[in-house]
């Protein structure tokens, strides 16, 4: 057999970056991460019903929780932990459920209830692919659900998405933040990868300073009694209470939008991804500049609030954007709707559990900078112009591209 | 720098601990990690594989194109895996399972390991895994060996102290078969 050239990796740190790293940093899978993350930012009770791929978060708090004197339910269905959970929210505790995508929509019409009685709750969903049971590979096409959709009524939740084990377990924290200051569910959303995967973490936490609540279930005995209820049957009255809802998610919107940028300074396009396809993205874009080509990433940390505003500020610079998603394309409405036709957005994904490698997005990337010079040569129009929804070649590529290479496993 | 390898084979044969130790090695070494396993059906079906990623900066993509490396421990894991091998990669076989079966390449290095007799050599038979992942680290060096050792008290010391002592015993051998292959 021939010899081998050693691959040199890690010789560019130093003897005490090395040794800090070797201390600071634990193995930890993202399931478990995140229900540790949770029992540390002051998670009080816990409900939940186990299913793949975020059974280890369940387990991790059957054992952890107790451990700790804190409450762990293993209900009798998905219903019944969002139930009890609502309860127990109710009490001002903080509280948290998690699923997976056919979970979470059992558990949609406890949502609606909550972010109609302002009740503070975390909702972690470990997606899986759909629709119906689906399957159990990784997932990112509850983006309408998570931002969009679950209950019925006029109302929002701060979606949260990491990238990382390490950034689910800082997001945790917030998510109770959020739900208590804005008195809301919260939602973090990762993907079957996130979930079962392991990186190395470093064991630091937050505990999310507890307020004092004046609408909390606590026992009326010396002072009026409350009453937590998403209920009104006279329309003046239930119109305020949206139009104060409303107000509320203007807030959210101003305050809490989160999204981090990579390589854009000098980019001509850029990819918008989340979770694990930004990951995916961050690979391309390494090719693609080595490539010569100036791309970069947007990627979204709260896909609601969506950073509307900052992306379209980005999209003035920009030839051409790809959104890269694990579903047939979903936020890229969002994406559209912030671009608002400034230049075209193209979009690849995967779907039923399956992820694109990095060649396949550089593809995409390529064939769109491709049709944006197709373009820019052969008409006066502004490329944006040429663009709509039902444009094959802007919209349908990505997914036929992957069809097209699944024999690559 | 990014660098990949598959560890495939029955559910049993310790692939994805051994991922794990591999993984923990890197941290150990100041290096960037992404172990991922396979936890799809055909987990179900009683095949089992994970992917190790190890780099010097924060990892990207949790799915490679093609892997640097392969450990493959039965026929389904080398049909799957050995086409996914990037030229110039590594592909390590258990010859004690797969007999003459190779992945019928020629622009891969082939590293035919009967496991079983080397993991016997050590003390347990049953570490396969252990002596492909020796082998693995003597020829490519992503990780060192005492990084690998002490990974390997951890975790195995964790539950079963009793094969301590057999774990290290299957790394050293694949080590010095991995070293032999090296040389050859």
């Amino acid at each position: 057999m021939a010899p081998r050239q050693e691959i040199e990796i890690g010789l560019r740190r130093t003897e005490a970056e090395l040794e800090a790293g070797r201390r600071a940093r634990v193995l930890m899978k993202g399931n478990e991460a995140i229900a540790e993350a949770a029992i540390q930012a002051g998670c009080d009770a816990y409900f939940g019903y186990p299913i793949t791929p975020q059974a280890e978060l369940l387990e991790w708090m059957a054992r952890r929780m107790p451990e700790v004197g804190r409450v762990f339910v293993q209900a009798e269905s998905e219903l019944g932990a969002i139930n009890m959970a609502l309860g127990a929210a109710a009490t001002g505790a903080r509280v948290m459920v998690s699923s997976s995508s056919p979970g979470i929509s059992l558990m949609a019409e406890a949502m609606s209830y909550m972010a109609g009685s302002g009740t503070p709750m975390v909702l972690v969903n470990v997606m899986r692919a759909g629709p119906g049971l689906g399957g159990i590979g990784p997932s990112q096409s509850d983006y309408f659900q998570a931002t969009k959709g679950h209950g019925h009524g006029d109302y929002r939740v701060p979606v949260l998405a990491p990238a990382s084990i390490g950034e689910a377990m800082k997001l945790m924290a917030t998510a109770f933040e959020l739900a208590e200051r804005y008195r809301t569910p919260v939602m973090l959303v990762a993907d079957g990868i996130l979930g079962q995967a392991m990186e190395p973490v470093e064991l630091r936490f937050r505990t999310p300073e507890r307020q004092a609540f004046d609408w909390a279930l606590t026992g009326a005995a010396g002072r009026p009694a409350r009453i937590v209820k998403s209920l009104d049957l006279d329309p003046e009255v239930l119109e305020r209470r949206n139009l104060a809802l409303q107000q509320k998610y203007r807030e959210i919107a101003r305050h809490e939008t989160r999204w981090e940028g990579w390589q854009l300074a000098d980019a001509e396009f850029a990819i918008v991804a989340y979770g694990t396809a930004a990951r995916v993205a961050r690979s391309a874009i390494a090719r693609a500049r080595e490539k010569g080509m100036k791309v970069g990433l947007f990627r979204p940390i709260t896909l609601w609030p969506f950073p509307e505003r900052e992306l379209a500020r980005m999209s003035r610079q920009l030839h051409g954007i790809l959104t890269v998603e694990l579903s047939s394309g979903q936020m890229i409405e969002d994406v559209r709707l912030a671009v608002e036709g400034r230049c075209p957005v193209a979009f690849h994904g995967r779907m039923g559990g399956l992820v694109p490698t990095p060649d396949e997005v550089l593809g995409a990337l390529k064939a769109l900078r491709g049709r944006v010079e197709r373009t820019r040569t052969t008409t006066s129009h502004d490329p944006a112009t040429e663009h709509h929804p039902g444009d094959a070649s802007a919209n349908g590529t990505g997914v036929r591209t992957g069809a097209r290479r699944r024999g690559r496993g | 720098m990014e660098r990949s390898v598959v560890f495939a084979g029955f559910g049993g044969q310790g692939l994805l601990f051994t991922g794990q130790v591999l993984a923990r090695a890197a941290i150990k070494d100041g290096l960037e990690v992404f172990w991922i396993p396979s936890y799809g059906p055909e987990m179900r079906g009683g095949t089992a594989s994970c992917t190790v990623i190890v780099g010097d900066e924060p990892i990207g993509s949790p799915v490679v194109d093609e892997f640097d490396a392969a450990v493959v421990m039965n026929l389904p894991s080398l049909r799957k895996f050995g086409p996914l091998v990037a030229p110039g990669g590594l592909v390590i076989l258990n010859s004690s399972l797969l007999g003459d079966h190779g992945c019928g390449r020629s622009d891969v290095d082939e590293m035919r390991l009967p496991c079983t007799e080397l993991a016997a050599r050590g003390g347990d038979d049953k570490l396969v895994s252990v002596v492909a992942l020796g082998a693995l680290v003597a020829h490519l060096g992503w990780v060192t060996r005492e990084s690998i050792g002490a990974a390997l008290r951890e975790m195995a010391g964790r539950k079963r102290p009793e094969v301590v002592d057999a774990d290290l015993g299957a790394f050293a051998a694949g080590l010095e078969a991995g070293d032999v292959g090296r040389a050859a």
